[in-house]
Formats: structure tokens, C-alpha cells, sequence
């Protein structure tokens, strides 16, 4: 299990064990094969389905009536004649949710380039355990498997929004989709957060452990700043709703009332007393917010490195950025009640919350900034990672400005599940933690496979991406603010409404060029794999240390000795230096000043 | 057969893209026979450069074109409710602020992206931390905030905080998959005793009220919400099943409806429902939607359906919180009138103790 225990980890150990085809590509300890497994398995795979999902219900948004060749195809049963049916579309609602923030965005996301870069960046040979590193990857890809399963049950799967709010999601007879689809999601969920959990721990670990010498924390590149951050939030929140899946287990299977009371549904009076959905909404958002930063604190960590990198500057406020990362990150664990300021509970809570809430703009002000001021004047190196982190920088703005309105509990009293907080959150965490993961694939896909993608395929997927981006999620506000509820399986109920419905074939027709233009991806990324040129040492001249590790993967990343670190690695056109850039490996010169 | 064309079609997009790459690659190795190395050069840096104005473009004319073509915003004019209007007030602050900053800071991203597009040779310039500037972006969005909060606070506990003095009206909004209804206190203003146990559809008793309780013997049951306007409406929200949303755009009011527990809003309607359809913003609105509503109907007439009633406007209660198959059509019809209409509806309504079966 451990064979680092008897090795001295400045000693090259042998990169050369025997490993069988079992040991090396299914169940490996090692951290870049599982980087692999989760890129494969949460953002290819998952993501797929993510996004065919969402493009099925944009499709049942622009034309409600008439009756689709699509929908038959993939829906089956669920689409007699090619209409779809009213429950597939709550369901779909449901999984697009839980799969793309949980499975693309949190695992897909943190596995990959937490799993990659942590030993690399922090000059360790490995996880602090390639044991229990192993075992989060197969207990993910477990959930992963009884999640997709989920989908194919006869009743349909869960159903009840990706916040799954008892009772909705508790009692059967509110809709098919509480029954064996409810239970498979609730058993997903909670090996997935077992899965989340041990990864998380290992991060922290090996983030506090397994630095190389002279790796302070105060050199440690934002990354993994952003990685050891997000761990932690996940360590405190994930727990929460591990509790709230196993109280609504009780309550659907053994007949507790803890989320419950007072129900009378088709003609009977249910037996619980006492409970409250409230109780449950409070256990669901204190992890539900703090996972929006889960998700997207990684993609800021890879943005400040691929912005700085490619700017060929330093990041502007190293340690603001650090510190703004602290700060959004003890925020986010005080604010979850903001998703429920018209809920029922106490308006003075709602006041609390209204305050923490828009606190959090300072900290996210201070990291945009700080990003546009690192451009100016700089060198900058359009490299398609580059173009997808300042397309990070533009939606995480965009998508951060509405939030000032949603987070003002007065406000929200009118555009609480609206199509305006469809568009916010999708702006600023959903293709903002996109961006982030895709500019992270682009920059570190010679790291994953020692070859190239191709850099005119990245141009246009990135192109069309942000054009399609903007041209979904913008006007999608301004149909929020005309009152139109989020959820609705037809608009056409309401007359009020048909106004809207000319832009929402519009957002349907982007929705669905930009959802096809991920093939263009995903073909540049399967093709480079095995036929991409390959990849020098260093491409995009970084300072960090994972470029000075072997390209061609090892075990044990480093031939020979693991390299000391002597300076931040943020050296970019430091003066005094021919090269526009001074790697962390290189000793300061005498009475150099560190940044 | 659909099934296989799909599949073909797929095939054959895949292929293309293959094809136009394979074609691509060729043309770049005969012009520029030494630079494959996947790296951003100068040719890429110079057109991406190009393309970041371009696309700061974009993103001003998307704003605009949003702005001219849904610039009545339905939800910041217009409101029926005598707090509305300061909701409507923090709104455009808050939307002003929030356009002024978008507009200032992506053009700064995307201007510097573009003016500082590398070139080979050129060194950027080393400035990593300046205190004075970081002072400055904490310290002027933490003002800005400040002020936003401390308004923002005002106006909510303002609205949420109902003033008994002032006597409202109390009407229950009761929730169920997938209707509402309403239950108005009748002359004694008190809402009788209920819970679901009681229910008993046998005897019509379907909002489980207490037969016994003095209060709710007067209290009368609707299916359309009938306000006075002018006067001060306490809404006591009620489920029987699930979760419900009670969302009343018009009144920039919302509020759950939660099973096992009585939650509330109160507002006061400002403007009848008569007085809504004469406004020229309501007038222009209903127009539009009736011409679309038109075109509709000549597609169906050809294709042999029904065609489309003209719509006429009513304000509306609309479901917000998902809560199954026919979340999308859960609505109730909300009417304000003068007080002696109001009057005049309520006296026509039967009484609980009234509509009461007999038990056989």
C-alpha cells in the first residue's frame, strides 16, 4: 500500500516498479493516473451528459408544443410520440444539476487538478496516501455508476430539483420520481461525499506535510492555495449534508418526522408530526453555498496561475489573493441563508444574511481587480488556456454583479427563483468553474499526456463558447425580471408570459451551438491523447514546479532528488534576468529581493 | 429509423470536423512550414488581440440590444403595491451601480488584453504588489456596500415587518398540489382553528378547519383572491402537501408555503386590477402579446386546432418553488377592486358553517 514509508523521499526510489495493467491504469495509487480517472470519468463522461441534458430542456423551453424527434430518441417512453412528459422535465432539472455542480464541477474539477497538482507543484512524490487516495476515486466512480443507474428506473429518476426540498423528495405519492429514484440519488450522494471527503483530507495533508524544502507557504503557487482552501470547505460542509441525506433517509424509509409534519396528500393524512422542510433547507444550503465555492475556488486558483504565466508578470497582490481567498472562504460558510430569505424563517435572519452576503463582493472585488491589473502591461501570450481564464475573469464579474441584487434579501423577494438567478448562478459559477476547468485542461494537458492539443481547435472552441455563453445567460436575466419562474415544464399556461417566448427560442438556438461546439473539444482532446505532438519540457516557460518534474509519467514524479525551492513562483520579466522567466528551482542571487 | 439517421448525421458532423482539421493541418504545413509547436506565436497573439476588442463589442452591443428590447423591465415599473415602489427604488440603485462597474471593468480586462497582446522580444513590465492600490479596491467597494446594505436593510425590515395597528385584513393563502385557495376571515377578521388532520372531503371540509371554532364559522373559502385596494392585506400562508412558492410579481411579493407551519407577507395593494389594464406601459404589453397571440392562432386555425382567446390582463399568484408534475400551471386569478365591490363579491361568497354536507 505505502511504499514511501521505507523510502527516504529525497531518494529516487526506483520509478520502475513492475505494475501490472491492473495496478497501473485501473486501480492506481498514483496521483496522476487518478487525475486521469477523474478527468475521464467527471468531466468527459458526466459532462456529456451534463450538457445533452440541458439542451433537452432548452429544447421543451423554445418549442413546448410541438412534438420532437429528439426527445424520442433519447427520452423513449418518456416521450410517447416525441412530446415530452412533464415529470422527465422536473428530472432533468434535477440530474443536469446534481451531475454538473457535483460530479463535473466539484469531483471532475478538484479530482483533477488537485490529484495532479499538488505533489507536482509542491515538490512531493506523491499523495500523502496513494491508499486512500485510490479508494475516493472508486467510491466517486461508484456514486458516479448508481447516479447514471438512477437515471434508468421505472419510475424516473429523482425529481425534485437538484436542492431535493422535502417533502417533494420524501413522500412517493407527491411524484414518481421521489421513490427508487430518490433513494438511488440519497445513496449516491452519500458515497460521493464519503469519496469527497477522503480526497479532501489527503489534500489537506499533503499541503501541510509533503512541501519540499524551502516550499514556505508563502511560496506556495495560488493553485494550491486555492486546492488546500477548497478542501478545508469541503471537510466543514460536506459532513452537513452527509447528515441531511441520512435524516431524509430515516424519514422516507423508517418513518422518523424529522423534515416533516402535517401532510395530507391524494386523500390521506401522512403520519409525521413535528418536523419542519425548513430544518432540512438550513442542513442542504450550509453545504449548498459553501459548494458553490468549492467549485469555483479551484477555477480561481488556476486562473491566477494561467493569467500570470501567460502574461508573462507576476500576479498582482500575491497576498491579497491569498488573503481574498480566506476571506471568501470563511464567508461562504456564513451565508447559506441567503437561498432562503423567503423560506418562512425569522426576516431578522434574513438581515444577517443579507449583511454577510454582500461582504463576500469585497474580498471577489479585491481578486478581479487584482486579475485586470496583472494584464496591464504585460506580454501576453494568447495560448488557449490563457483566452479561457480572461473569459473566467469576464463571467465571474458578470455573474458576481447580479449576485449584489439577489443577495439583498428585498430584492429577492420578487426574483427569487426567477430565470434571473438561472442566469446568475450558471454566469458565475457554472461557466466561470468551465472556463476554469477548461483553461486548466488546455494548460496542463502536456503535464497529463506529454503531447500538445491543438491550439487553433482551442481558439474556436473558445470563441464560440463565449459568444454562446453571453448569448444564453444574458438575456436570460432580463426574462428573470420579467417575472417568469424558473422550473416551468410550458410557459404557455400563462399569457403574460408569450412575450418571451421570441428570446427564448433565441437562448435555445446559442444553448445549442455552444453545446455543440464542445465536440470540437472533446474530439481535440481524444485526438491529441494519442496522436497530439509532443510536448517539450516547460511549453508556456513556467516558473512553477511541475514542469521540471518528467514529462513521460513516473512514479515518483522527480528521477533522482526532489528539487529545493529558493523564490515565489511568480518571477515573470523580473529585471536582472535574461529570460522572462526565473523558475522556483533557481537560487536567489546575492541581495536579490524576493517579490 | 429516426434513430439511425441521428446516428448518420452525428457520423457525419464528426467526419467534418476530422476533415476541415486534416485540411487545416495540410495548408499550415505548406505556408508556414516551421512553427507547429502548438504554442501562441505572434500571428495568434496579434489576432486574438483583435478579437478580445471584438469581443468587449459584442458585449456592449448585447446589453444594449437586451436594454432596447426588454428595457420596460415588468418587474421595476409598475407595481401594485404601496411598498413595491421601494423595492423598485433599490432596484434600479442597485442596477445602475451594477451596469456602471460591469461596463468599467471588462472594458479594462478586455481593452488590456488586447493592448498588451505579446510580441516576441518585448518584456512585460515586474509590478507585483502595490498596498496603496489594494487599499483603495478594498476600501471603495466596502463603502459602496455599506451604504447598498444599510438601504437594503431599511427597505426589508420595512416590508417584512407587519404593522397590527393598522388593522389588515387576514386571508389565508392555502397551497396544494396543484391549486390555491383562499380563505378570508370573514366580519370577525380571525382566521378559524384548522389543520389537516380535519379534513374531510366527505363533508367539503377541505382546508381542515376546526367545526367547532367559534372563528371559523364566518370564514369564507375561495378559489379567486379578491383584494380591496387601499388597504392593508395580512396573507397567512398555508400547505397541505409540499413546498409551495406564493409568488404575486405584480405586488413584488413572495413568500413559501411550508407544511407544518404558518408563515407570511403582508402588502398593500395600490392599484385595481381596471386601473392596471388603462396604464400605457399595461396598454402597449397586452397589445404585443395579443398580436403574437394572433400569429399563433393563424398557424393553429391552418393546421385545423383551436385558436387562442385574446388575453386580457389580471394580475396573477403563480406557484414559484418547484413542487411536481404540474408545477407550471398552478396559478390563482388575483383581482383588486374598490372597496364596495370588494363588498359587493364577498357578500355573494357561502360561509364556512354553510357549506358544511350534512353528515348523513
Amino acid at each position: 500500500m505505502s511504499e514511501y514509508i521505507e523510502i527516504d523521499p529525497n531518494e529516487d526510489h526506483g520509478h520502475h516498479h513492475k505494475e501490472t495493467f491492473i495496478t497501473k491504469y485501473i486501480f492506481s495509487q498514483d496521483h496522476k493516473m487518478i487525475a486521469k480517472q477523474y478527468l475521464i470519468t467527471g468531466v468527459l463522461f458526466m459532462g456529456v451528459i451534463g450538457i445533452l441534458m440541458s439542451l433537452l430542456m432548452r429544447l421543451q423551453i423554445a418549442w413546448p408544443e410541438e412534438p420532437n424527434i429528439i426527445f424520442e430518441f433519447f427520452l423513449g417512453k418518456w416521450a410517447p410520440d416525441g412530446v415530452m412528459d412533464a415529470d422527465i422535465y422536473l428530472a432533468l432539472v434535477t440530474m443536469h444539476g446534481t451531475i454538473m455542480v457535483f460530479f463535473v464541477l466539484t469531483a471532475g474539477l478538484s479530482g483533477t487538478f488537485s490529484n495532479l497538482l499538488i505533489p507536482l507543484q509542491l515538490g512531493a512524490r506523491d499523495m500523502a496516501s496513494g491508499f486512500l487516495n485510490m479508494v475516493s476515486f472508486w467510491l466517486f466512480f461508484l456514486s458516479t455508476v448508481i447516479m447514471v443507474a438512477s437515471i434508468f428506473v421505472e419510475a424516473g429518476p429523482a425529481a425534485a430539483g437538484w436542492t431535493i426540498y422535502p417533502p417533494l423528495s420524501a413522500v412517493e405519492l407527491a411524484q414518481g420520481g421521489s421513490g427508487l429514484g430518490m433513494t438511488l440519488w440519497l445513496v449516491s450522494m452519500a458515497i460521493f461525499i464519503a469519496s469527497s471527503l477522503l480526497g479532501s483530507l489527503n489534500y489537506i495533508v499533503t499541503v501541510i506535510n509533503l512541501r519540499t524544502k524551502g516550499m514556505t507557504l508563502t511560496r506556495m503557487p495560488l493553485t494550491i492555495w486555492a486546492f488546500f482552501v477548497t478542501a478545508i470547505i469541503g471537510v466543514i460542509s460536506f459532513p452537513v449534508l452527509l447528515s441531511a441525506a441520512l435524516l431524509l433517509i430515516m424519514d422516507r424509509s423508517f418513518g422518523t418526522s424529522f423534515f416533516l409534519s402535517d401532510i395530507f396528500i391524494q386523500g390521506e393524512v401522512l403520519h409525521y408530526q413535528g418536523g419542519s422542510p425548513v430544518l432540512f433547507e438550513h442542513l442542504f444550503w450550509f453545504l449548498g453555498h459553501p459548494e458553490v465555492y468549492i467549485v469555483l475556488l479551484p477555477a480561481l486558483g488556476i486562473a491566477s496561475e494561467v493569467i500570470a504565466t501567460n502574461s508573462r508578470k507576476p500576479i498582482f497582490g500575491y497576498k491579497a489573493m491569498i488573503l481574498s481567498i480566506l476571506a471568501i472562504a470563511f464567508l461562504s460558510t456564513i451565508v447559506w441563508g441567503h437561498h432562503m430569505f423567503i423560506s418562512g424563517m425569522n426576516p431578522f435572519l434574513g438581515s444577517v444574511f443579507t449583511f454577510t452576503t454582500l461582504l463576500i463582493a469585497i474580498p471577489s472585488a479585491v481578486k478581479a481587480f487584482n486579475y485586470i491589473t496583472t494584464l496591464w502591461k504585460g506580454n501576453i501570450q494568447f495560448n488557449p488556456a490563457m483566452l479561457f481564464s480572461i473569459g473566467f475573469v469576464s463571467t465571474f464579474i458578470t455573474g458576481g454583479l447580479t449576485g449584489i441584487i439577489l443577495g439583498d434579501s428585498a430584492l429577492d423577494i420578487n426574483l427569487h427563483d426567477t430565470y434571473f438567478v438561472v442566469a446568475h448562478f450558471h454566469l458565475v459559477m457554472g461557466i466561470s468553474a468551465l472556463y476554469g476547468l477548461f483553461s486548466g485542461v488546455y494548460h496542463w494537458f502536456p503535464m497529463l499526456f506529454n503531447r500538445m492539443l491543438n491550439k487553433n481547435l482551442g481558439y474556436v472552441h473558445f470563441w464560440v463558447t463565449a459568444i454562446c455563453a453571453y448569448g444564453v445567460f444574458f438575456p436570460m436575466h432580463f426574462i428573470g425580471m420579467a417575472g417568469l419562474p424558473r422550473r416551468y415544464y410550458t410557459n404557455s399556461n400563462f399569457p403574460l408570459f408569450d412575450d418571451l417566448a421570441d428570446t427564448n427560442k433565441i437562448i435555445t438556438g446559442f444553448a445549442i451551438v455552444g453545446g455543440l461546439i464542445q465536440i470540437v473539444f472533446l474530439y481535440n482532446f481524444i485526438h491529441s491523447m494519442f496522436y497530439g505532438k509532443k510536448s517539450p519540457q516547460n511549453p508556456w516557460k513556467s516558473n512553477t514546479l511541475e514542469w521540471t518534474a518528467s514529462m513521460k509519467h513516473i512514479h515518483g514524479n522527480w528521477k533522482g532528488k526532489i528539487p529545493e525551492v529558493f523564490r515565489w513562483p511568480y518571477d515573470y520579466s523580473k529585471p536582472g534576468y535574461k529570460e522572462d522567466f526565473v523558475p522556483q528551482i533557481k537560487p536567489m542571487k546575492k541581495d536579490e529581493i524576493e517579490y | 429509423m429516426s434513430t439511425f439517421f441521428t446516428i448518420l448525421i452525428l457520423f457525419f458532423v464528426v467526419t467534418a470536423i476530422w476533415q476541415i482539421v486534416k485540411i487545416y493541418d495540410l495548408t499550415q504545413v505548406s505556408t508556414v512550414a516551421k512553427d507547429s509547436s502548438q504554442i501562441a506565436n505572434d500571428k495568434d497573439n496579434k489576432v486574438n488581440g483583435y478579437l478580445m476588442l471584438g469581443f468587449l463589442i459584442f458585449i456592449y452591443v448585447i446589453t444594449i440590444i437586451c436594454f432596447i428590447r426588454y428595457g420596460d423591465f415588468p418587474l421595476m415599473s409598475n407595481s401594485a403595491s404601496v411598498h413595491g415602489s421601494k423595492i423598485d427604488d433599490l432596484m434600479m440603485v442597485s442596477m445602475v451601480l451594477i451596469f456602471f462597474v460591469q461596463t468599467v471593468t471588462q472594458f479594462f480586462l478586455y481593452y488590456f488584453a488586447y493592448k498588451y497582446k505579446g510580441q516576441k522580444g518585448r518584456k512585460a513590465f515586474f509590478y507585483s504588489d502595490n498596498h496603496k492600490l489594494e487599499f483603495l479596491w478594498t476600501i471603495i467597494p466596502a463603502i459602496v456596500l455599506t451604504v447598498l446594505i444599510t438601504y437594503g436593510l431599511l427597505t426589508w425590515s420595512d416590508i417584512m415587518n407587519v404593522d397590527q395597528d393598522e388593522d389588515p385584513i387576514v386571508i389565508e393563502l392555502y397551497a396544494q398540489q396543484f391549486n390555491w385557495k383562499a380563505r378570508y376571515s370573514g366580519e370577525d377578521n380571525a382566521l378559524g382553528k384548522a389543520n389537516v388532520r380535519l379534513i374531510d372531503i366527505d363533508r367539503a371540509n377541505i382546508l381542515g378547519l376546526d367545526e367547532f371554532d367559534p372563528n371559523a364559522q364566518d370564514d369564507i373559502i375561495t378559489t379567486e383572491l379578491h383584494l380591496p385596494v387601499g388597504k392593508p392585506v395580512l396573507f397567512k400562508m398555508r400547505s397541505q402537501d409540499v413546498l409551495h412558492s406564493a409568488y404575486m410579481p405584480h405586488f413584488r411579493a413572495q413568500m413559501n408555503c411550508v407544511p407544518g407551519m404558518i408563515t407570511q407577507f403582508g402588502f398593500t395593494p395600490s392599484v385595481t386590477t381596471a386601473e392596471m389594464r388603462e396604464t400605457p406601459e399595461m396598454i402597449e404589453k397586452i397589445l404585443n402579446i395579443n398580436n403574437i397571440r394572433a400569429e399563433k392562432s393563424k398557424e393553429l386555425q391552418e393546421k385545423g386546432e383551436e385558436v387562442l382567446d385574446p388575453y386580457e390582463f389580471d394580475y396573477l399568484l403563480l406557484c414559484n418553488k418547484i413542487c411536481g408534475k404540474s408545477h407550471y400551471n398552478m396559478q390563482m386569478k388575483i383581482v383588486v377592486e374598490t372597496q364596495e365591490e370588494f363588498d359587493k363579491w364577498i357578500n355573494q361568497q357561502t360561509k364556512f358553517k354553510n357549506s358544511l354536507i350534512a353528515q348523513k
